[in-house]
């Protein structure tokens, strides 16, 4: 008896019994659309994250004052270790660090933008002009803060896309003085319309000269630096320049910490793994829950099919084609579901970010082979045991079977 | 073609054990046309079943056209009865979930033949049991006598040397059990050798040889004359 024979009698089987046989299959469809669409989320969440990190501008490093990842234990803090990070560090690294393209200041503060009675409350960013390329961004009517702005702490102020259509409308803003905390600016630019990036509305911000912000913030400190080197390869050593003039500049104390793209990227992918396995493998119980199931009607299926193994066996059907036929019943079952669930799976995949753009998915090809596979598995574990038992009944107490 | 030695069939039951067949010998020539008959319980069914090498007996020695039955593996006595015996029973045992020509066609699935070939072998037969008109009926859509003749076709479907009908029309009217009974003898005529059990001395009458059981033992073995 060859396999395409087996394989008709056991579709007949399933096909005689639509309804149990597609509730048989939900286990398993839903088991393995759950681990397609979960790993899909888990991926897409760390696709996205890849995109918008990279698309941050290439090479990016990140200088933030104190130490966060202290070596050699613990030691009790005395006064004065953390120096901050001043503009004239900026300047030192633009000036000497020449593995560096860029070396821009960074103050962040909130406070509420006003023109005449229309107000916004926002991201206010002190800046120089190499912010434009590092960050890549771009002004898109007027100009950005220039280095006579920083120089002369003038008062002026580029509008993000969204705070310019709140207080303008579809006015020009160019040459309008807005006021941020009582104080006056002259709005010299506009930014390009950008959206939604890494959970904050790229839009919805205003640059300041940095020397202004701090004047608006009252410090003289800075958030953080922002460096690029042109080259990766160039990483590595950009690093420790800027780690050697720091230092010198701090009193010879390493009190900052200087964050690569990359580092950002990896510490990212590694909890986004942990995630989409986890979740990966929760969905692989529900999968396993649905073996069950299949396993429990195969059970009921052969208790029902005695007779029909007796006949079987008394017309020269041998032990090996009552187990196959009845195996290959159980991998059906499986397997039916399994590729309905890939298709349900990827459908829904493909339709959540239509709907909730929050939520990125990337179907992957290792999620579908590893779940139709994993789904296949299930029938073949879980068809076993009935199968056998099928094939050692014995043909005189099968037959008397009623 | 068939030597029986000795054969016994012992069942436990708790303490005590049974023989369903005590020490039975018999020997079935080629071509032979025999009725066993005896009461409820005698064990003419487990005999049946040991010939059908469906139940292998406990003892004794079963050789079946000169090879040794007991000592086959469960493959090789899957292959005894595809290929060597037809079984015929009285409760008719067809799939229901099937046609009469698939149910007919059965055997010959595990003889390895192909699909076209096996409806080109099995309607002839189906013609010949008198069902040419009745070939995609499922079971249920057919009279007792209609399903047992389709059981018939089942069991001639591989051309076995060997047919066995234990109380083949112990469920059927008189009329269908008498068209039943004609076409086994007609097919004796043509040569297959024939095992019938029966309660009914009519059949039993057209019989050649009339093997009579008790309580597990061949009591009578005569030939009609
Ligand atoms: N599976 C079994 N377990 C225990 N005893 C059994 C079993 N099968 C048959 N027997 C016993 O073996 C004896 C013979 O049974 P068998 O079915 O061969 O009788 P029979 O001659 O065919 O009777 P009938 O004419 O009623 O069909 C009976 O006493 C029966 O109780
Ligand atoms: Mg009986």
């Amino acid at each position: 008896m060859n396999f395409l024979e087996i394989f008709k009698v056991s579709l007949e089987a399933i096909l005689s019994n639509k309804v149990r046989s597609g509730l048989t299959m939900l286990g398993v469809i839903i088991g393995v659309m759950a681990v397609i669409l979960l790993v899909s989320i888990g991926e897409g969440a760390k696709a996205y994250i890849t995109q918008e990190l990279t698309g941050l501008g290439t090479n990016l490093l990140i200088i933030t004052p104190g130490k966060t990842t202290t070596k050699g234990g613990f030691h009790p803090p005395s006064a004065g270790t953390v120096r901050k990070l001043t503009y004239d560090d900026s300047l030192a690294l633009k000036r000497r660090a020449w593995l560096l393209s860029d070396a821009v200041p960074i103050v962040i503060g909130t406070g509420s933008i006003k023109f005449q009675n229309k107000g916004r409350d926002t991201m206010i960013i002190g800046t120089s002009p190499e912010f434009e390329r590092v960050r890549n961004l771009y002004v898109e009517t007027g100009s950005f803060v220039t280095q006579g702005h920083v120089d002369s702490k003038e008062k002026v102020i580029v509008l993000g896309r969204k705070v310019k259509d709140e207080l303008f409308g579809i006015e020009n803003a160019l040459g309008k003085v807005v006021t941020v905390s009582d104080a006056r600016y002259r709005v010299v630019g506009v930014m390009h319309k950008k959206g939604m990036s890494l959970g904050w509305d790229v839009d919805d911000v205003v640059f300041l000269p940095v020397t202004s912000g701090q004047e608006l913030f009252d410090t003289d400190s800075l958030f953080e630096i922002l460096a690029s080197t042109p080259r990766s390869e160039d990483t590595e050593r950009a690093i420790s320049q800027i780690k050697d003039i720091l230092i010198r500049r701090h009193a010879h104390k390493e009190d900052f910490t200087i964050q690569t793209q990359g580092a950002m990227l990896e510490t990212m992918n590694t909890i986004l793994n942990v995630l989409t396995a986890v979740l990966g493998g929760i969905a692989g119980i529900s999968l396993l829950v649905g073996g069950i199931g299949i396993m429990n009607i195969m059970l009921v299926s052969v208790r029902e099919r005695i007779r029909e193994i007796g006949i079987r066996k008394a017309i020269g059907a041998r032990n090996r084609d009552i187990m196959a036929q009845f195996m290959i019943e159980a991998v059906t079952l499986s397997g039916v579901g399994g590729i309905i669930g890939i298709l349900l799976g990827v459908g829904i995949a493909f339709l959540i970010p239509l709907f909730v753009t929050v939520l990125p998915t990337s179907v992957s090809l290792w999620s579908i082979v590893t779940a139709f596979s994993f789904s296949m598995a299930v029938g073949v574990f879980f068809g076993v045991y009935p199968a056998r038992k099928a094939a050692l009944q014995d043909p005189i107490t099968a037959l008397r079977y009623e | 073609m068939i030597k029986l030695q000795n054969i016994s069939k012992n069942y436990r039951m708790g303490e005590v054990e049974i023989c369903a067949l005590c020490g039975v010998d018999l020997d079935v020539a080629s071509g032979d046309l025999i009725a066993i008959m005896g009461p409820s319980g005698s064990g003419k069914s487990t005999l049946m079943n040991v010939l059908g090498c469906l139940d292998r007996p406990t003892s004794g020695r079963y050789l079946f056209e000169d090879r040794e039955i007991s000592a086959m593996s469960d493959d090789e006595l899957a292959h005894v009865r595809n290929a060597k015996i037809g079984f015929v029973f009285q409760s008719f045992n067809l799939l229901p979930r099937f046609t009469a020509l698939k149910n007919v066609e059965m055997p010959l699935v595990y003889s390895g033949v192909s699909s076209q070939a096996r409806t080109e072998r099995a309607v002839p037969v189906m013609e010949k049991v008198g069902l040419g008109d009745r070939m995609y009926h499922k079971p249920t859509e057919l009279s007792g006598g209609q399903q047992q003749r389709v059981a018939i076709a089942r069991a001639l479907v591989n051309n076995p040397p060997l047919l066995l009908a234990d109380e083949p029309t112990g469920n059927l009217d008189s009329r269908s059990g008498a068209e039943i009974l004609n076409i086994l003898v007609n097919l004796h005529q043509q040569g297959v050798t024939i095992i019938i059990v029966t309660h009914d001395p009519n059949i039993a009458a057209r019989c050649k040889r009339i093997i009579t059981l008790k309580d597990g033992g061949i009591i009578s073995n005569e030939t009609v004359p």
